[in-house]
């Protein structure tokens, strides 16, 4: 008996520290305060296309209509991009500015529930509060259009959002916001890679849980939905490329073997397309130099 | 002119083992057709950025593996040959006729391209479209291993 109430004791413990760890946090006071500043639209864009938004939530013959859908495969089940349009009861059309930068920042909904890390806002943790204004600007001059992504596929335990929680004690990075200034500098370019960018999402390989291995970053991985490996885009990995040869690569899709970048990488080719030429030189500079 | 044989070279002997070989080892054929595009478009890209010389007969000869391999295609993806050492994705034979369009795509844009560029002008419109072919395809049905 005595045994017994020791581990409901225990149990209850658990469930409570549970609770209180996998909690969402409330949006940083200064980023929401920064948030009530409107955006540019035309920055906004840009911002868009390094971000790669079109590849999930969009169609590839119509990137700026964001219903969402598209199925992303992981080691978890499978889970599909949401509407981020602005229409009200489907897409984002309800959401306000804080909304947005507390689902971009920490993966939480405007209801307060966790999103799925396949948001991949680990990366966009790092992105600075200027652009995450901006984008909500573009955002919300795209069309509104109709469409509801179905729930995630995942088994237990994945399927309760609360683990999720758990999953950001554990690898969520600091939080750090910060200004940027563009240049065709490696600084901008780390900036790029590691933040709207989310290179890593793809090219740094993932522990048992999912979450990326930092020691690790950058050196590839398999792909999540297990078809193939992104290759090491490290310095070392990077060796046989020129600076020229990875700008060539990013905005043609052409390597200096002749090869074409296909899978997912072409996709990116296409968003990258529409940037300009310094935040391509600036993500090559940075990919030669590393750190 | 050196560069051009040779990549002629390596055309004619990829299309040559591919048509013999085709038959009992499609997925060594196919590498080796794509190992020559390959190799045919590295000696465009540097006319393509704009830091090598313009050379007709090096377009040419790429356009020409294009077509080689747009026409051997549909033989090299037979059945089954989604096992083995091979980067080809599943999906070639869910939507076989998608992927047998796209090689058919290729051959025409090619075709017409071999016949319409002429100096560097015309190239630097009419050869992107047709590369274009190559990571679209990439996209869908390959998934590359290394």
């Amino acid at each position: 008996m005595r045994a017994f109430l020791a581990l409901f004791a225990l149990a209850l413990i658990g469930a409570g520290a549970f609770w209180l760890l996998s909690a969402p946090g409330p949006l940083d006071a200064e980023i929401a305060r920064a948030m009530d500043k409107p955006g540019d639209v035309q920055k906004g864009e840009i911002v868009f296309w390094a971000g790669g938004c079109a590849a999930c939530h969009a169609r590839p013959e119509a990137p700026t209509v964001l219903g969402g859908g598209a199925a992303l495969k992981t080691p978890f089940g499978p889970i599909y991009a949401p509407n981020i349009s602005p229409d009200p009861d489907e897409g984002m059309g309800k959401w306000s500015a804080q909304d947005f930068a507390h689902a971009v920042y920490d993966g939480v909904d405007d209801q307060g529930v966790h999103l799925y890390p396949a948001f991949p806002y680990t990366s966009y943790r790092n992105m600075s509060v200027a652009d995450v204004s901006d984008l909500w600007a573009f955002l919300r001059s795209l069309p509104a259009v109709k469409g509801e992504a179905p729930p995630p596929g995942f088994a237990f335990p994945f399927n309760i959002r609360r683990t999720v929680g758990i999953w950001k004690q554990l690898y969520l990075p600091r939080l750090a916001p910060r200004t940027v200034a563009v240049s065709a500098d490696a600084d901008y370019g780390r900036y790029l890679v590691q933040g709207p960018g989310h290179c890593g999402e793809c090219h740094t390989p993932r522990d048992v849980l999912g979450g990326p291995v930092l020691t690790k970053a950058l050196t590839g991985a398999p792909m999540p939905d297990g078809k193939g490996k992104t290759p090491a885009i490290t310095p070392e990995g990077l060796a046989k490329w020129s600076q020229d040869d990875i700008e060539t690569a990013l905005t043609t899709g052409i390597t200096p073997e002749g090869d074409t970048l296909g899978g997912a990488m072409a996709e990116v080719v296409r968003n990258l397309g529409h940037l300009p030429k310094e935040h391509v030189t600036a993500i090559a500079r940075y990919l030669k130099k590393g750190g | 002119m050196r560069r051009a044989f040779l990549t002629g070279m390596a055309i004619f002997l990829a299309v040559g083992v591919g048509a013999s070989v085709a038959a009992d080892d499609p997925i060594s054929a196919r590498k080796a057709l794509m190992k020559a595009n390959g190799s045919a478009t590295k000696s465009v890209v540097g006319i393509m950025k704009g830091s090598a010389p313009f050379k007709l007969e090096d377009v040419q000869a790429a356009l020409k593996s294009y077509m080689d391999a747009a026409d051997m295609a549909s033989k090299l993806f037979p059945a089954g040959s989604d096992k083995g050492d091979t980067n080809a994705l599943p999906a070639i034979w869910t939507n076989r006729k998608d992927f047998d369009a796209r090689f058919a795509k290729l051959g025409s844009e090619s075709k017409a391209a071999l016949a319409s560029i002429t100096d560097e002008a015309s190239f630097k419109a009419k050869f992107p479209p047709v590369l274009k072919n190559c990571g679209d395809c990439h996209e869908l049905y390959r998934a590359k291993e290394k």
